[in-house]
């Protein structure tokens, strides 16, 4: 190679970075959908008569949206590495909401306790199992029901269908048709007032503890080198293969730790309902899949907006106007897929 | 006759025996099979292989997974019982709501298909999956329009209700009466939905939706609208469901969001699909007659299998008869890995 010349010819034309060129709104284009949810917000605010009663509404939406995010994160970078849909991501919400409240129901003289410390420690331990059964489930389902269907999502759609019939059916056999009631911990119960509001402890600590999961599992897929792979993963697999990365090993490490995930909002969604059934796991899956589709599927960054987006919809609609709560989700997300038709954030894959 | 089966036929004896022995059992089910009982399954048959036979028409011979198909289920079914709610009972208004059911899901399915297909295919189930509990959530709220949990009871014109009779003598052991001549009404209503799912799925549109199945890159490339014959196939298939609750609830003289839109009944047909032979219609015949009778006796077998090993632990809680979803299940996913083509692809031949 020749060493570069020490001046430009004089006919070369001029380079400046066309961003300086764009009108701010163009520039402000990519951060729309972040904006999507203050604006939400504001709009809640005037729609809904007393502040308070908006407060507690904002609250509550966003520890559900957060309880989504922390399901929906798994199954949406899943999407991403692998091409993989999986229909199944219901049932380790069931399983990890029936594993919590079983150690749950087993420590009850730790979450009967006054003491803040026991509770939450009581809380660790039902997570801790939740996730390490789902986690183990997770890699189980992945070796024994998705891999041989690589590259089919028709069969994928159906295989993992069929895993979440058996798997629904074997929470009936191990625990029993009826639903269990699970209270939460002594020191979680009840509502603090603020500004006029009543807030849920509880959902101020899942809010809380999905925010801290949000920023974690943001700082690991920018700053760490794990991260790195996963998100070239994302954009094209068979590059990062080529380059020596084993792509599947990352793969079945991400359905895990996004079961994981699963079974651990299985856990929080039990404590919020306070009441779990076999098909818990199916219902929040139409919200889930509403927040992926939204969110762009395979960005973690669409999901979490998503998922805020879905949770305070459904509770400011829920107190305006019961009957339309889910099918506002549904006009949700049919206004943005004709706004963005592949999502909020979308994912550009590299390959075909 | 291979006019009316346009050109498709069953293509092995054994499939053209067990074919012969269905329509057979089916057409003259009130007099081989005595009893109510027995002519209310042979009914749900005839209703299942139609609407297992449309949800082929999109899965087996379309390759998109839906699963809003009881829903379009559903709208014919609903259709039928407001317009006779709203409008008394009466043959025109009978017309006028399975006409109003068809038409209506005809359109939903095709805002969802343009709204998902146009993007990704893969879009489609997940958004069926979300509109149809939104439809099912919304059917039971509405209760002044649809009835809620409860259903609504139809009053269906009087020809049709056991309570008419137009002979007094007995045919052939049978008294003739208004259900029968209603069950006629479904067995012959279904016939003709399932000849002309075969006709379609025979025609040049028929073929063109199973090289899209195949190859949708390369249909798109030689110059097929991969949208326009997906969107197609999705309306017609969401209007024969309609069809087909239409007829159901003409039968039942009930409706609720249990017989019609249940998630239950959706797995049962993406069971019975599977099983039977995705993409061969005939898979719907087959697998439909084999899931109902197995639904009747097999519940009962695992009952006794289930109080035989009552000494051991765990076991008699997986062979209890509410347990029989879990084996489906099971049985579902082998299939779809070692007999993606079903029964009726097994007795073809085909791989």
């Amino acid at each position: 190679m020749s060493p570069a010349p020490q001046q430009a010819p004089q006919n070369a034309p001029q380079h400046a970075p066309t961003i300086t060129h764009l009108p701010l709104s163009e520039r402000l284009k990519p951060w729309l959908p972040v904006l999507l949810v203050p604006v939400l917000i504001v709009a809640g605010y005037f729609a809904i008569p007393q502040t308070s009663s908006w407060l507690t509404l904002t609250v509550s939406g966003l520890a559900m949206g957060m309880m989504i995010f922390v399901i929906a994160s798994g199954m949406t970078l899943v999407f991403g590495l692998m091409d993989v849909i999986n229909f199944g991501h219901g049932a380790f919400i069931s399983f990890g909401a029936f594993v919590g409240t079983t150690v749950l129901l087993m420590l009850s003289s730790m979450t009967g306790a006054p003491s803040l410390f026991l509770n939450l420690l009581a809380i660790s331990a039902a997570v801790l199992a939740a996730m390490v059964v789902t986690g183990a489930i997770g890699w189980g389902f992945e070796r024994a029901i998705v891999r041989p269907v690589y590259g089919s999502h028709l069969k994928q759609i159906l295989v993992t269908m069929g895993g979440l019939i058996v798997a629904e059916q074997m929470i009936y056999v191990l625990w029993g048709g009826q639903e269990i009631v699970i209270l939460r911990p002594e020191t979680l119960k009840g509502a603090i007032t603020f500004a006029g509001a009543t807030l849920e402890k509880y959902r101020l600590l899942a809010v809380a503890v999905g925010l801290v999961l949000f920023l974690a599992m943001r700082a690991v897929l920018r700053r760490t080198k794990l991260g790195l792979i996963v998100r070239a993963g994302v954009d094209n697999p068979e590059m990062v293969q080529a380059l020596g990365y084993n792509i599947t090993r990352v793969f079945v490490g991400v359905f895990i730790a996004g079961s994981a995930l699963a079974g651990l909002g299985g856990v929080m969604w039990a404590l919020y309902q306070e009441v779990i059934t076999a098909h818990m796991g199916n219902e929040i899956m139409i919200l889930v899949f509403v927040v992926v589709i939204i969110g762009g599927l395979g960005s973690v960054e669409g999901c979490f907006i998503g998922a805020l987006t879905v949770g305070l919809m459904q509770n400011y609609i829920a107190f305006l106007e019961p009957k339309l709560a889910l099918v506002s989700n549904i006009a949700l997300m049919v206004a943005i897929l004709m706004w963005r038709p592949m999502g909020m954030v979308p994912v550009v894959k590299a390959k075909g | 006759m291979n006019r009316i089966l346009s050109g498709d036929g069953p293509k092995s004896w054994i499939l053209a025996v067990v074919l012969l022995i269905i329509l057979i059992s089916l057409a003259f089910a009130p007099f081989l099979f005595p009893g109510s009982r027995s002519l209310e399954t042979a009914a749900r048959i005839c209703v299942f292989i139609v609407l297992v036979a449309s949800y082929d028409l999109l899965l087996g011979y379309g390759g998109i997974v839906s699963f809003a198909h009881t829903m379009f289920f559903g709208m014919g079914a609903y259709g039928v019982a407001i317009a006779m709610d709203r409008m008394g009972t009466s043959y025109s208004a009978l017309a006028l709501g399975i006409l109003a059911g068809a038409v209506a899901a005809g359109l939903l399915a095709l805002l969802t298909a343009l709204l998902s297909l146009r993007v990704r295919a893969i879009f489609f189930a997940m958004i069926t999956l979300a509109v149809a509990s939104a439809f099912a959530v919304l059917v039971s709220q509405l209760s002044g329009f649809t009835g809620g949990e409860d259903g609504m009871n139809i009053r269906i014109p009087r020809e049709l209700t056991p309570a008419f009779r137009p002979l007094d003598e007995r045919v052939l052991g049978q008294r003739i009466s208004g259900k029968l001549i209603n069950y006629y009404v479904v067995f012959f209503g279904c016939l003709i939905l399932f000849l002309l799912m075969l006709r379609i799925v025979n025609s040049p549109f028929g073929r063109v939706l199973l090289a899209i199945r195949e190859n949708a890159f390369r249909a798109e490339a030689i110059g097929y609208r991969v949208v326009y014959y997906r969107a197609m196939a999705t309306c017609l298939s969401a209007v024969i469901a309609a069809l087909a609750g239409s007829i159901f609830a003409i039968w039942l003289r009930y409706v609720g969001p249990s017989t019609t839109l249940g998630m239950e009944i959706m797995l049962d047909i993406l069971l019975i699909v599977v099983i039977g032979g995705m993409g061969t219609m005939y898979g719907a015949v087959v697998g439909t007659a084999i899931f109902v009778l197995a639904q009747n006796y097999l519940k009962s077998l695992m009952g006794g299998m289930s109080e035989a090993t009552s000494a051991l632990p765990l076991v008699p809680d997986l062979l209890s008869p509410d347990r029989w979803l879990l084996w489906l299940g099971v049985l579902f996913i082998l299939s779809v890995y070692f007999f993606p083509t079903g029964i009726v692809g097994r007795l073809r031949g085909t791989r």
